[in-house]
């Protein structure tokens, strides 16, 4: 079954329309909570008078950040998030005070009658700025200025990798913000009874929002039961906690009612937390053959108003630079600053996509320098498996070679790089990406994915997990995982998936870790069930389990011909005295942390590697740039449902394509969004989307469930840089700064280069 | 508020609406309907994309009001009983679907435009899709699904035509 395509097992009722989003479940006598936001970028909340809007029939409580004191974030080091604004209040839109009612009209009136008096503090918007302002203090716990953290990574001789070198490049880049923009809206419903507090969330993490819940409201965690519906895309925009799962539950325990909060469009974009902007410098030294000898990269990440995973950013920007490539020495500094912006934090590719873009571009102006093939100074640099790179990052598995081989193949590199006439091109960029993080989030030694597997006489069984299908497929996934172990038809599973009150911890979907980790669990569950089964329709059958095999929902012995058992008789056989028949699993990585100060960012149990080819037409009058298409080939170890897997690929591929030419995510000059609905942030429709041919490689890495590794993010980072190579290639210009835009392509041509 | 009455699936209704209500706030908060999705209140997305007379509407704009006595199309009245519509079918064999947020809206903008052209083009259906936004797919496994209706729908039309 592994390796064929499946049809996912949610698929029927998301075209039906009957799949249950957050959004689409309704309570009996559910409220409706709204947020009111602040207007300003930088200010004291000196007073909020919230006793007009009390007063309003139909209103039922409001509440404010005296409410919710207990301040909360995302990593051990960045607590410093309030549900509503306390005393102060670090970006326009940020929530400063809540009210429930009976609808939604009702609602958006009371938020009107809501006063703020607000005491303007000036605002930093610039992060270089941050870095230097000593007068204005966005988070107190800023180490200097506004820098939140600075870090600075060295391994190997950098020094002497420099002086080997035969040709050196310094260049800068630059990469603008850019938002998930998942369909769905953020959405809560919270409901208190004598039971305790359960939270319906769109979530991409029901644990850590189990935690933080905990933490604010003190209440202890089996008080709390936290769900995650159907989720209508997450892309990191719902990895971490977030104010209305707060306020939802604060309201509904003053209500004693349910309580439903759901953000519209300009508030999911006041949540962001997507990807940083960065400015970076980047200086390379090679051999004349091209063999890299040393790197050093500085980045400077405009973080917005808050930590959330921004620290995490900060490190994979220079710990995942010493992969698909072998790099003998790094020198990494980097710095995160607070600016009242919309915080960033985790999305698509975490950390890589930005570092990645300038890597890839730089080492095509290298191999162009020395005149070599873009194709061919990337397979002399490549790492291969076996591989420990200098940051102590171990390869498991690599199938970066052949990535590029088949994406270059797959545009007609040869015959065409080059050669194409004025105003068409193809380039190719390379990546790879963690399949999960080997560290948890927050130090603690659970395994980071737990599963467990019941049987029942009926033929079936029943997958628990807490990982959180976010739409790109986990529940599949494990249906499939425990389909193949126990030689099931994928009917036969069911899958119960996140929810704190009835499935095991799971540490979410992040940093592209489900696959690999409850993957891997799932398997350990589903085969110590089959052991079971086996040694129960041993006995039964007087026969040894070494004869015994299982096919297609049948127990027989080996080639006999004869069914010996069904599934369902067998879980009988194997229920023995009554108890009833489970398997566990659980997968914690090894420990692969780098005994340095930040060498818990960065390892993993596999990386995933990619090539991606572009082929790009400019119209060198107005610069406009046309992608036709993006060959992306992946090495994910192992596809496990092919169809699946392709659908990862081309979205991310798709993504990477919106980034590079479409989506800003930037605030004004008072730090108001310029982007703040569907009609100004521009990404992708059907339209703009280039073809994609997705080209999976099957490394099959040797600790991946059925050799499979991360396939949903790592795809993202070669589109970027693979586009702009082919600009070059077309049109004889260098774009350092993202998104490209026609102006500046234009610009650069009739200045005739970079 | 007002009394109205229009057809939803099939199925006569009557409800009670204010006069800024929209189809789409109709559809998911008094009939039930949440097949229909809200994604930007701003006719932006497409997510609540509906077939108002068979033609594909945005019902996150259209006052309720306006549909006194037409005939409204959800997704959940696209189904024949247990039977997929074959766009249905298309898009979960393919793998179109990821999220599913989009889908509704993306399966009805896709069969109104099937309706009326049942040998498209690729270009064709990137544009006919053009008002339905997704973020998970990349739009490559979208557009060969509705190809695969189309060959389906070609199909039985001829089978039926034979008849």
């Amino acid at each position: 079954m592994i390796g064929k395509s499946q049809p996912r097992i949610d698929g029927v009722s998301k075209v039906r329309g009957t799949a249950m989003y957050t959004d689409d479940i309704r309570l009996p006598g559910m409220l409706v909570g709204k947020l009111l936001r602040s207007p300003h970028a930088h200010a004291r909340v000196l007073h909020v008078d919230t006793s007009a809007a009390e007063a309003l029939p139909g209103v039922k409580a409001v509440i404010t950040g005296r409410d919710l004191p207990i301040a909360y974030g995302m990593l051990p080091v960045s607590q410093d998030e309030h549900a509503l604004a306390v005393d102060v209040v670090r970006h326009v839109g940020e929530p400063v005070a809540a009210v429930a009612a009976m609808d939604e009209r009702i609602a958006s009136r009371a938020l009107d009658l809501i006063n703020v008096d607000y005491e303007l503090l000036p605002a930093i918007l610039d992060p270089s700025e941050a870095l230097v302002r000593n007068d204005v203090k966005i988070q107190d716990r800023a180490v200097e200025a506004n820098v939140e953290r600075r870090v600075r990574l060295v391994f190997g001789d950098v020094e002497d990798g420099f002086r080997r070198a035969v040709h050196v490049r310094k260049d800068r880049f630059t990469k603008k913000g850019a938002g998930h923009a998942s369909l769905e809206p953020h959405a809560a419903i919270a409901s208190f009874t004598q039971d305790g507090l359960t939270l319906w969330t769109a979530t991409q993490v029901p644990h850590y929002v189990h935690r933080t819940l905990a933490r604010v409201l003190q209440m202890p965690m089996e008080r709390i039961r936290v769900i995650k519906p159907t989720l209508g895309g997450g892309f990191g925009g719902k990895g971490e906690p977030m104010p209305l799962e707060l306020v939802a539950s604060a309201l509904a325990v003053r209500c004693g009612r349910p309580v439903k909060i759901t953000y519209d469009r300009e508030e999911v974009f006041f949540t962001n937390r997507g990807r940083h902007a960065y400015t970076m410098e980047l200086e390379t030294g090679v051999t004349a053959e091209g063999l890299i000898t040393a790197v050093r990269f500085s980045c400077l990440l405009d973080g917005g108003a808050y930590g959330s995973f921004g620290v995490v950013t900060l490190y994979y920007s220079g710990q995942l630079l010493t992969l698909p490539y072998h790099v003998p020495a790094l020198e990494f500094q980097g710095a995160r600053v607070f600016t009242n912006k919309p915080a960033c934090g985790a999305q698509r590719g975490h950390g890589g996509v930005a570092p990645r873009f300038a890597f890839e571009v730089q080492l095509d102006r290298i191999a162009s320098d020395l005149g070599l093939d873009p194709v061919e100074i990337r397979l002399r640099n490549q790492v291969r498996s076996g591989d420990v790179t200098i940051n102590e990052l171990k390869v498991t598995s690599c199938g970066f070679g052949e990535c590029v081989e088949a994406a270059a193949e797959a545009v007609g590199w040869s015959r065409r790089r080059g050669r194409l006439p004025r105003g068409r091109g193809v380039g190719l960029a390379g990546g790879a990406y963690v399949s999960g993080a080997a560290l948890p989030i927050y130090f603690n030694d659970m395994p980071h994915s737990n599963v467990v597997i019941t049987a029942d006489r009926d033929g079936g069984v029943t997958v628990l997990s807490g990982a959180a299908d976010i739409g790109q497929g986990s529940d599949t996934m494990l249906a499939l995982v425990a389909a193949e172990v126990l030689s099931l038809p994928m009917e036969a599973v069911r899958v119960v998936a996140a929810d704190t009150g009835i499935t095991p911890v799971d540490l979410g979907s992040y940093s592209s870790r489900v696959t690999f980790m409850a993957g891997n669990a799932c398997r350990q569950a589903a085969e110590e069930l089959r052991d079971k089964l086996f040694a129960g329709a041993a006995e039964k059958l007087g026969l040894a389990v070494e004869d015994l095999e299982l096919r297609a929902g049948v127990i027989q012995k080996i080639s006999a011909a004869e069914p010996a058992m069904s599934f369902g008789e067998a879980v009988a056989a194997a229920e023995g005295a009554g108890v009833p028949l489970t398997g566990v699993g659980g997968y914690r990585p090894p420990d692969l942390a780098g005994r340095y100060k930040g060498g818990g960012v960065g390892p993993s149990p596999a990386y995933s590697f990619g090539a991606h080819a572009a082929e790009v037409e400019v119209d060198e009058l107005t610069g406009e740039v046309r992608v036709i298409r993006l060959a992306a080939a992946h090495d994910l170890g192992r596809a496990l449902n092919p169809v699946a897997a392709e659908g990862q690929v081309e979205g991310a591929a798709v993504m990477g394509f919106g980034e590079t030419l479409l989506e800003i995510h930037e605030v004004d000059g008072h730090g108001r969004l310029k982007a703040s609905d569907f009609l100004e942030y521009k990404f992708p429709t059907s339209l703009d989307a280039p073809e994609v041919e997705s080209l999976l490689v099957e490394s099959n890495d040797p600790q991946g469930p059925f050799g499979a590794k991360e396939v949903g993010e790592g795809s993202l980072h070669p589109a970027i840089p693979a586009i702009i190579n082919a600009v070059y290639d077309a049109a004889g210009v260098w774009i350092h700064d993202l998104p490209l835009q026609p102006h500046t392509v234009r610009a650069a041509i009739s200045r005739g280069g970079s | 508020m007002r009394i109205l009455r229009f057809t939803v699936n099939g199925d006569l209704v009557e409800i009670g609406a204010n006069d800024s209500e929209t189809l789409l706030e109709a559809l998911r908060d008094r009939l039930g309907l949440t097949g229909t999705k809200r994604g930007c209140d701003l006719g932006a997305c497409g997510a609540c994309t509906v077939l108002l007379d068979g033609r594909p509407i945005l019902s996150c704009l259209l006052p309720v009001w306006r549909v006194q006595g037409r005939v409204v199309t959800t997704i959940e009245g696209l189904a024949e009983g247990p039977k997929l519509h074959l766009l249905q079918e298309a898009f979960h064999m393919a793998g179109a679907v990821q999220c599913g947020f989009c889908t509704p809206g993306m399966i009805l903008s896709a069969k109104a435009y099937l309706d009326t052209n049942l040998n498209p083009a690729q270009g064709d259906i990137r544009e006919a899709l053009a008002g339905n936004l997704c973020r998970c797919t990349g739009y490559v496994k979208v557009v060969e699904a509705v190809k695969l209706a189309a060959t389906w729908m070609r199909d039985t039309t001829e089978r039926e035509a034979a008849r």
